[in-house]
């Protein structure tokens, strides 16, 4: 190729210049008196320098002889070498003490992996391409910082004792306590054990969302557009509402004291229970949030499905029930799984419902929770509980790869397809009204009371004398002599929350969406260990997240717990996966033969990728966005650990609101949340716009749907 | 085809940069001092304000639960964040100070405190101290009784009869605090093998062990549960919010937490600690717990006494041995017990 014989090490040489000014000029260490490496160097940290020379005679190299690797290859191995024991080894080898790196070392960093990445590519790795090497392994790189170390960090604490001696025996005692594995709920009395009640919640979890789900979508895209408007509407809804407020609103309607429980039994001498509590009210909840998602998934893939082949089969006089059977539902399937995984997957890590609504059930992520942060302070059992999840989550994923094999679902080809849907088969559009409609009127009563909750003295006693007092304690404004003062004690969460969003979704979206364009248009060694390593920090419930977190980077050399930085991490790294897995789905719908035929009408890259691939990307983009900003404002778990004084978040604060038992409160700042979110997914809607497929569209276009296949499957 | 020109790379690796050094550290100004507050949001603030007023000292407060800060202090022993851990149940704190991760501090102000709370600091070695105390107990819901027709439970006995079946909410002490004070209670009022069978008794009219301590006095008030073993200040601060509920202190006799402040080693803003845990054992400061609506009991011996608050006085307080159930290693085995013998008994 042209461009690459063009290419003699330019590139390198501008990475090499870079590293040594930030070197020379910018503060190496984040935290102390913001003296340079140079200066560091001259203050007697003799080996600083060791990466820099190491990136500048690589550079020389690339410049001399382009097509040599193995030089450079040493020579930047030996500059990360040192780089990375110095960081974690300091005080071993000069005596000095530890150094945070900072923006400074973070640059050099950074020109380490591009040199290191192109004298791979000139060596043959990534089919030596360039561009592919550098993107693959910078995310590789910063997911094994921000994922993989702090993880293991903290996984490791399972084998030691509480004075860090490893201790094998008490792991295994850990490992194997009856609480976790007991099975005696399906022979006695006895309850069962914490992995049999997470597994059964997340299998029912995800079946039940996901057939919910599918009665939605197909009910939107083939049951006449008048529905799809009121789905797309409500479908937001819970996405974009915070923990607890669902599962207070259960409570508040049936619970025994509860709206509909006294209804039930003043009228119907129905007798008060306390059903909600355990794991039918964790199932309710947790398939309230999760079902607008599988819904958005499956319809995404409803949409994707090229008509025309559906029209081929009446063609040839198959039945409406027979062509489904036989041509849309295994079309469907990827989406199926991805939706049951994303089910079950939130099931296991969600925190809030199981915290509320669990009474006597209990779960792994609330049982890892308490371990770390209840009266046991046990975090060597955390750690194993952690891993036990991780392993579970880890199968769903697996499982899911085996039952897809490797057959293609590639709808959307560059061939334009003219077909219209067909109708659904009335048998299984009067199923699907059966219990989309019940399900409709349940979500509309839960927001009900979320709505009308914020507005009374205590929904909860039925005190429904009605009050400003809850948003005015959170939210009220003054008019003082410096303009707008913000009194309210929920201000600076909210700002904060805001602001860290608004950082994290943009972020989440690159490096998701890259990851995604990597995997799915380029072939490497080891691209599936790639994938997996990407794929991890979804796996990884959120409590170890934050624990881990504040373990890996409280000290030298990453230090950044305590501020901003720490949570816009947190969120980039959690959420990626998403954009990766919505990223994937899209692409792999989408044939390669259209990035070519652009190519071949002499289209350059950039003009192809712009005009071409983007836009068919535009709904996993939306996806990415909104679900990382969402998420990033409505997170717990991950973040309890995290937040200080000054960085503190919105679900922090609710969290404290509902421990103290002012439900109130918690409602009223959750509905402002709520209408806040929504105004920022309609605006990224907005901007972003919705991708066209098909050149004939079915009667009017549906309402701008918020988000469209939301992890996909390959 | 591939996008391929360097300005991409480039701008990845800047992303990577900005990624670690966009936002820097919050520097420690003079005159900071960093409370990690476990009492509720409401007292923290005042507190906090107070503080400030008096000293021009800024405070960077931040609430969690005693189980969550301990995890955290815990979790930055190696470089502290934090200075001060003001409020929170005794256990915690007593832990910290077992394992060496709060410093010795010996106030002035200790000659002005009540025998419990010094003799807290003295079991700790100076390590931590009393702040406010809370004997445990029970709240009923009074409509939910007269509905049921039902007699006033009035000693923990009363709670393992069956006429209470399904209607005692308690914390599960594994993540509560306040359970685990239950537990320790009643081991040490009754002995542990009759503490253990009357906890099996009872675990038949329990009908939810919650997450969080306070949460049974919640369900009280709602009529969720008909019974709520919290502390009493808790129940008393539904009773005033207006919810229909009777608080109780056991007739046999009951145990408390003492509410404490321990300094965190290595505090970066050691005098400024030190100044708010003296101001923080003053009447003065004290006071400000009634009016946030926490009617604890205070440490300080001219601090007014809340009306509302359950008088110690007139509540029979058993001999807490704080050193001894206060250690992680009894502790967790009685945890363990409860978790082998308790929490899966069949409820039949």
């Amino acid at each position: 190729m042209n461009r690459r014989a063009a290419d003699r090490g330019h590139v390198d040489v501008v990475a090499a210049l870079v590293a040594v000014a930030a070197f020379a000029l910018l503060p190496w260490a984040l935290t102390g008196p913001g003296q340079s490496g140079l200066g560091l160097m001259l203050a007697g940290r003799w080996p600083l320098p060791l990466p820099v020379l190491a990136a500048a005679l690589a550079a020389v190299l690339a410049f001399a002889s382009p097509q040599q690797a193995m030089g450079r290859l040493v020579m930047i191995g030996a500059g990360l070498a040192s780089f990375v024991l110095y960081g974690f080894f300091a005080r071993h080898i000069d005596g000095g003490p530890m150094l945070s790196w900072g923006l400074g070392a973070a640059i050099v960093f950074a020109a380490l992996v591009l040199l290191g990445s192109r004298a791979a590519a000139v060596a043959g790795a990534f089919k030596a391409d360039r561009w592919v090497a550098t993107t693959t392994i910078a995310i590789l790189a910063s997911v094994i910082v921000f994922v993989f170390f702090p993880v293991v960090r903290v996984l490791a604490s399972a084998f030691v004792d509480g004075s860090g001696v490893i201790d094998l025996g008490l792991a295994s005692r850990r490992l194997f306590s009856p609480d976790i594995w007991t099975l005696a709920c399906l022979y006695s009395e006895g309850g069962c054990g914490v992995v049999a009640n997470t597994i059964l919640l997340g299998l029912l979890a995800g079946v039940v969302s996901t057939l919910l789900g599918l009665a939605f979508a197909l009910l939107a895209v083939r049951g006449g557009a008048r529905n799809s408007k009121l789905f797309d509407a409500m479908s937001i809804l819970p996405i974009i509402t915070p923990p607890f407020v669902i599962a207070l609103a259960l409570v508040i309607l049936f619970g025994r004291t509860g709206i509909v429980t006294t209804f039930l039994d003043d009228w119907f001498d129905i007798p008060r229970s306390r059903w909600i509590y355990g794991l039918s009210g964790v199932l309710i909840a947790q398939v309230l949030s999760q079902t607008p998602l599988s819904y958005l998934i499956l319809r995404g893939a409803l949409q994707g499905i090229a008509p025309s082949l559906e029209e081929a089969a009446q063609t040839l006089r198959a039945s409406r029930m027979h062509i489904f059977r036989t041509v849309t539902w295994p079309l469907l399937r990827p989406a199926v799984a991805a939706a049951f995984l994303l089910g079950f997957v939130e099931s296991l890590s969600d925190f809030g419902n199981p915290l509320v609504l669990g009474g006597s059930f209990e779960v792994l992520s609330t049982k890892i929770f308490f371990a770390v942060a209840g009266a046991q302070h046990d975090p060597g059992r955390a750690a194993i509980l952690a891993l036990i999840l991780l392993v579970l989550t880890l199968s769903a994923f697996w499982l899911q790869m085996v039952w897809l094999g490797k057959k293609s679902y590639v709808t959307v080809t560059g061939k334009g397809d003219s077909g219209i849907p067909a109708p659904l088969p009335s048998g299984v559009r009067f199923a699907a009204l059966g219990v989309v409609v019940p399900w409709i009127i349940l979500t509309l009563v839960v927001y009900g009371i979320i709505a009308v909750g914020g507005f009374v003295v205590d929904i909860g006693r039925g005190d429904m004398t009605t009050t400003w007092k809850h948003f005015s304690t959170g939210f009220s404004v003054e008019l003082g002599q410096n303009g707008l003062f913000f009194s309210g004690s929920a201000w600076d969460s909210f700002f904060i929350t805001v602001m860290v969003s608004a950082v994290a979704a943009p972020l989440t979206a690159i490096v998701g969406l890259l990851t995604a364009y990597v995997l799915s248009r380029h072939d490497f060694k080891g691209k599936r260990t790639f994938e997996f390593l990407t794929m991890l920090s979804f796996a990884i419930p959120g409590t170890v997240i934050g624990v881990a977190y504040i373990v890996a980077f409280n000290v030298p050399p990453i230090e950044i717990t305590g501020t901003g930085l720490i949570l816009i991490i947190c969120f980039v790294f959690r959420n990626m996966p998403v954009g990766v897995r919505s990223g994937i789905a899209a692409l792999s719908q989408i044939d390669k033969s259209l990035d070519e035929a652009s190519t071949t009408l002499g289209a350059k890259t950039g003009t192809t990728v712009r005009r071409v691939t983007l836009p068919l990307l535009k709904p996993a983009i939306v996806a990415t966005l909104v679900f990382s900003f969402v998420h990033a404002m409505t997170a717990v778990s991950a973040i309890v650990f995290l937040v200080t004084a000054r960085y503190n978040m919105a679900t922090a604060y609710i969290v404290n609101r509902v421990e103290a038992g002012e439900f109130a409160l918690a409602i009223a700042y959750s509905s402002l949340l709520i209408l806040f979110m929504l105004a920022v997914v309609l605006l990224i809607q907005l901007v972003v716009g919705e991708r066209k497929i098909g050149r004939r569209s079915v009667a009017a276009k549906p309402a701008a749907p918020p988000v469209t296949s939301g992890i996909g499957a390959r | 085809m591939i996008i391929r020109f360097p300005f991409r790379q480039a701008a990845f690796g800047a992303f990577a940069a900005l990624g670690l050094g966009a936002m820097s550290a919050p520097a420690l100004a003079q005159g900071e001092v960093v409370v990690y507050c476990s009492v509720q949001e409401e007292w923290c603030r005042p507190m906090m304000q107070a503080f400030e007023r008096k000293t021009g000292i800024k405070v960077s407060m931040t609430r969690k639960s005693s189980g969550e800060t301990f995890a955290q202090i815990k979790a930055e022993a190696a470089n502290p964040r934090g200075d001060v851990w003001w409020g929170g149940t005794g256990d915690p704190h007593l832990q910290a100070a077992e394992e060496g991760i709060t410093e010795e501090y010996r106030s002035p102000m200790l000659a002005e405190l009540l025998p419990w709370a010094t003799r807290q600091a003295e079991q700790s070695k100076f390590r931590t101290v009393g702040i406010y105390a809370g004997a445990l107990g029970f709240s009923f819901n009074t409509q939910q009784l007269a509905r049921k027709r039902l007699p006033e439970p009035k000693c923990w006995a009363d709670l393992a009869k069956a006429d209470y079946k399904d209607e005692v909410q308690v914390a599960d002490p594994n993540s509560s605090g306040t359970a685990y004070t239950k537990v320790a209670t009643l081991v040490q009022l009754m002995g542990e093998a009759k503490a253990f069978e009357f906890m099996k008794a009872m675990h038949k009219n329990v009908n939810q062990y919650t997450k969080s301590g306070a949460a049974p006095a919640r369900a009280a008030a709602t009529g969720e549960s008909l019974i709520g073993i919290t502390f009493l200040h808790d129940a008393v601060a539904q009773a005033v919010g207006g919810a229909p509920v009777k608080v109780v202190p056991p007739c046999e006799g009951t145990g408390y937490e003492i509410g404490s402040m321990s300094i965190i080693k290595g505090a970066k803003n050691m005098e400024n600690a030190k100044k708010f845990y003296d101001f923080a054992l003053s009447a003065e400061s004290q006071a400000l717990g009634a009016q946030a609506k926490s009617y604890q009991v205070p440490s300080n011996k001219s601090a007014p006494v809340p009306p509302e608050a359950p008088k110690l006085s007139d509540i029979k307080l058993i001999d807490y041995d704080f050193a001894k159930y206060g250690s992680s290693a009894e502790r967790t085995r009685l945890l363990a017990k409860w978790d082998a013998e308790i929490r899966n008994a069949p409820k039949r």
